[in-house]
């Protein structure tokens, strides 16, 4: 292999990466005011994130594809929804999939899957009535149509929210309406001490009062996300207010806050696509907030990049070259081919390393959070384990293993992501980082070594089944999986007893029998008959190669299956549409266990100058 | 030699393997058996059992189809034991697994003492109540409480299995003999129907007008079972009458006899205690603009006369406190914040598991290192 290869490979990645960072060429300062911070359910976040995560929940992608040429982002999108909520009514972004819940609006399934708000706005009444009729039916005993229709529901409710966030979203014009609270205001408070005390009153003063009183209560109810944030000298970071606060506020002090002014600029400029005048509100909300709240907005802006970035998209796009290479290079019979692989793979392993870094960041907390964060942790520690074993046998074994499930971990992360924003805060007994970082981190750890025994097992038999394995290579993977197994076994064992300890510290009992503490211990009485078997000698290579498939069901049952029965403490994830790919992939795992017991001889010649 | 045979058997690895894979079906099915039986019911007839039994709805009859928990760790833990008595033979190398084997055997002794000495039991507090006693929420008692005496009551409690059990209860505190005429582990309580209901079973106070219906036993873990009995009250003298007694009722009733007063009743059943604790403040913590909780907490006050002890302690989530041989956690809350539930355990045992799981991760660590070095070595060469 030429020397110059892997440089070229490493500089072309970069230059990817950077290309995916290029500003957007827009009439707007879109990305200026995607940067600014907000705060939304419970952390501050930039704008962007309110967008792609609020699209996400909608219309089930990050952006919107307004006509068959033109697709907006979604920050793009949030904007109108924010400053012109007449055109966003009008758009089809709305997905709907189920037919009951079309049916229950006298729509019929056709390919179009998305609707738009005005197509609803005659039935609204009737979806609420059928959610609250839903509403008080445990999670697990809804039927599908429950389920939709309360999926709908929620749907619409973020999305009144997010319309009347900056804004009643009936505003004709929002800095002349509240220049004229400004105005009206004193004499209003004026009118309300008089009729307070029993003296004559200006009734025209009074009734306008109210009615801006009530106009900005109900925004202060509805408004989605914090904008205002607390002043710099505030002892708590997280007092932050909504449009509607900040401008009730203005009785109080006797003034219009000036981030509520500039604000209301953003959206009259947005609304006349007066550029200027947006770039000059955007700027000068973000010199204010450098001001008051600077640690906040380095760490928002740092997500803004994270989010443009996508990192774990990219390594599942480069997992799936390096898995498509090195199948290549056994089937060429090429070392080079498998070095290249092997470059690639230490990138995508470097991007998805950053990306998790990153959240990490974010969110001040250790790597696994949540079943999103712990798909992308699992995905990286079979990787990582993948790489060493690779760097030691170099036959393409140990990373095709890592290309594989660095891919199929991401992109289950990628599926469980459609549920908002994978940041979410911590409830009550999870908002511990010790726990998170020792109990969390370690039983995680023992589920991707138990899934790279595994996955290490299932190469064993596609290649045998193929006639592509020595007795060799066969010898050395038969290794592989016994030294994963007991590092699985040591992991899950010690991540498990962890969880009990935490369990005796915050409930008060070590073991529980609870549904996902069951889970772990499958996992680690598995790991242990099947190493007792194999120092039995009740088992041999093939043996310990099915077992350490059947590992993988039993891996996935504990990490998603457990977390489907909706009992216990644990539950805290309901989740009934990955059932499916679940069952789906405990069928494949047993075919393959079946398939071993298809003795095809072992291959006389070696299949690759590569392996050692 | 039959003996030797046993010997064999109990020394085997198959039969580790054997055990660990009825461990694996067992704790399997009793995972899933929880979605409709409820998770306290599988731990007494899946974990904390010697054998699982299927029993066809509506059969009188039961079939084992399992060994339960019980039984495996007893089987393992001989297993464990005969092997290392009999079979291994110490060496370095082994020494993971020596350390690895003594500390299962520590959890699995552990989690036998544990199961047979720990004591669950809740304490509810309201703002500002102090209490010196700790209920049991899975079990109740039948109380009759002689409230003449102007300096104290006399209490006498009857545990809730008697009330299954016993026909008749004869207590030597009590002048009269109780008679369960019938008992209802879970019930519902209901106003009788004049006309369209049966004729009352009860003959005194509340039991004319309610009637309780036999309901199966709760499943979920947030519900309790509302325990019932009708109970005859007989003086050596006269039956003065059936009362319908409730964990469901609100309040005792009242009866007199030969000029005594007593208070009739069923209740959680209840733990003393020699000091007491009373509940200063309870807070409920959200994260702003959502209702997601980020923290519960309880200031409590710690009153024992004994150790002239009398101080302020603040119970929050992951942060219980530990006092005389209980631990008192934060678990729950009721009535708008207002209520506070404390959750208190006696596990004599705690500390076991940390010891048992220190020495099998050592253990395994130690093991797999000798394995790993020794590959490594193997490579080299």
């Amino acid at each position: 292999m030429r020397k110059w290869l892997p440089w070229l490979l490493w500089a072309g990645c970069a230059l990817w990466l950077a290309s995916s960072m290029r500003e957007h060429r827009g009439p707007l300062d879109i990305e200026g005011a995607g940067r600014l911070p907000v705060l939304a359910g419970g952390r501050v976040k930039p704008m962007d994130t309110v967008a792609r995560t609020s699209l996400l929940i909608l219309h089930g992608k990050q952006s919107l594809e307004i006509s068959k040429t033109e697709t907006v982002s979604a920050m793009e999108w949030l904007l109108e929804v924010m400053a012109k909520p007449g055109d966003s009514n009008a758009r089809r972004f709305l997905r709907i999939d189920n037919p009951d819940v079309l049916g229950l609006m006298g729509l019929q399934q056709t390919r179009e899957k998305y609707f738009s708000f005005e197509q609803l706005k005659p039935h609204i009444e009737e979806i609420e009535r059928q959610a609250k009729l839903a509403d008080p039916v445990e999670s697990g005993q809804r039927s599908l149509f429950q389920t939709n229709i309360l999926k709908l529901y929620n749907q619409l409710h973020l999305y009144q929210r997010l319309k009347n966030t900056l804004q009643v979203e009936d505003s004709p014009d929002l800095p002349s309406e509240i220049a004229l609270y400004e105005k009206s205001a004193p004499a209003g408070m004026q009118a309300v001490r008089e009729r307070e005390a029993g003296r004559k009153f200006d009734e025209k003063d009074f009734g306008l009062f109210l009615e801006f009183a009530d106009r900005y209560r109900y925004l202060s109810q509805t408004s989605y996300a914090m904008v205002i944030p607390p002043p710099q000298s505030s002892t708590k970071p997280l007092e932050w207010m909504n449009m509607g606060e900040g401008l009730l506020r203005t009785v109080n002090t006797g003034h219009l806050d000036s981030t509520v002014a500039l604000y209301a600029d953003l959206v009259a400029a947005h609304r006349n696509s007066d550029n200027t005048r947006f770039k000059q509100a955007t700027t000068q909300l973000r010199s204010q907030f450098r001001a008051a709240i600077p640690h906040e907005l380095s760490r928002t802006d740092f997500e803004f990049s994270f989010n443009r970035l996508q990192p774990f998209y990219k390594s599942m796009v480069l997992y799936v070259a390096a898995f498509v290479l090195i199948l290549f290079s056994w089937l060429v019979d090429s070392k080079g081919l498998n070095r290249i692989a092997f470059h690639l793979l230490l990138i995508a392993l470097v991007i998805h390393t950053f990306g998790l870094v990153a959240r990490m960041y974010i969110q001040g907390r250790p790597p696994v959070t949540n079943l999103y964060s712990s798909a992308i942790f699992v995905g990286w520690g079979a990787v990582v384990l993948g790489m060493i074993l690779e760097k030691i046998h170099r036959n393409g074994i140990g990373a095709i293993t890592a290309a594989t499930l660095g891919f199929l971990t991401l992109l289950v992360a990628h599926n469980l992501a459609a549920d908002g924003d994978t940041m979410e805060m911590l409830r009550a007994v999870l908002d511990t980082n010790y726990w998170l970082a020792t109990h969390v981190v370690v039983v995680t750890l023992g589920y991707a070594s138990t899934f790279l025994a595994g996955f290490l097992a299932l190469v064993y038999i596609i290649r045998r089944f193929f006639h592509r394995l020595d007795e060799r290579t066969a010898q050395s993977l038969g290794g592989m999986v016994y030294g994963i197994l007991c590092f699985a076994t040591l992991f899950s064992f010690v991540g498990t007893v962890l969880g009990g300890i935490w369990a005796d510290q915050s409930w008060g009992r070590f073991w529980g029998w609870d549904p996902k503490e069951n889970g772990a211990l499958i996992i680690v009485l598995w790991n242990a008959l099947t190493l007792h078997a194999r120092w039995g000698g009740m088992i041999r290579e093939r043996g310990l190669i099915v077992m350490a498939v059947f590992g993988n069901i039993v891996t996935s049952f504990s990490w998603f299956g457990v977390n489907m029965l909706g009992v216990g403490l644990h539950s805290y994830g309901f989740i009934d549409k990955a059932f499916y790919w679940l069952a789906l992939f405990v069928l494949s795992q047993l075919a393959m266990m079946a398939l071993a017991f298809y003795t095809a001889p072992l291959a006389q010649k070696r299949p690759s100058r590569g392996a050692a | 030699m039959l003996i030797d045979r046993i010997f064999k058997i109990f020394t085997s690895l198959k039969l580790t393997v054997i055990c660990l894979g009825f461990g694996i079906v067992l704790v399997f099915v009793g995972t899933l058996a929880q979605v409709h039986m409820g998770i306290h019911a599988v731990q007494e007839e899946y974990f904390g059992a010697f054998l699982v039994y299927w029993k066809p709805a509506g059969a009188n009859w039961k079939i084992p189809v399992l060994p339960g928990g019980y039984l495996l760790g007893i089987i393992l833990l001989l297993n464990l034991l005969a092997a290392h008595i009999f079979r291994f033979q110490w060496a370095w190398k082994k020494s993971g697994i020596f350390l690895t084997h003594l500390g299962v055997l520590l959890l699995i002794v552990g989690g036998f003492l544990s199961g047979l000495l720990s004591v669950e039991s809740q304490m509810p507090l309201d703002m500002g109540q102090t209490k010196n006693y700790s209920e049991d929420p899975l079990a109740v008692e039948l109380v009759l409480v002689d409230t003449s005496h102007p300096d104290y009551d006399e209490v006498v409690a009857i545990p809730q299995h008697f009330l299954g059990s016993e026909k008749n209860i004869q207590h030597p505190r009590l002048p009269f003999r109780l008679n369960i005429e019938k008992y209802y582990p879970n019930s519902k309580l209901a106003m009788r129907q004049p006309g369209t209901d049966a004729a009352a079973a009860a003959t005194q106070d509340i039991g004319i007008n309610v009637q309780a219906t036999e309901i199966p036993r709760a499943t979920q873990v947030n519900q309790q079972d509302i325990v019932s009995a009708l109970v005859e009250i007989v003086t050596p003298e006269k039956s003065l009458g059936t009362w319908l007694v409730s964990s469901g009722l609100g309040k005792d009733q009242i009866f007199s006899t030969e000029g005594k007063t007593w208070h009739i009743g069923i209740r959680q059943a209840r733990y003393y205690k020699p000091y007491s604790i009373q509940l200063l403040n309870f807070s409920h913590d959200l994260y702003p603009g959502t209702d997601i909780p980020k923290n519960f907490s309880s200031r409590v006050r710690v009153v024992n006369p004994s150790f002239k002890e009398d101080r302020e302690v603040l119970i929050y989530m992951n942060h219980p406190l530990r006092y005389a041989g209980e631990t008192y956690y934060q678990a729950s809350f009721a009535n708008n914040d207002k209520t506070s539930i404390l959750q208190v355990m006696r596990n004599p045992g705690w500390l076991t598991p940390y010891f048992a799981c220190s020495l099998v991760g050592l253990g395994l660590l130690v093991q797999f290192s000798i394995h790993l070095t020794s590959f490594i070595r193997r490579r080299k060469a």
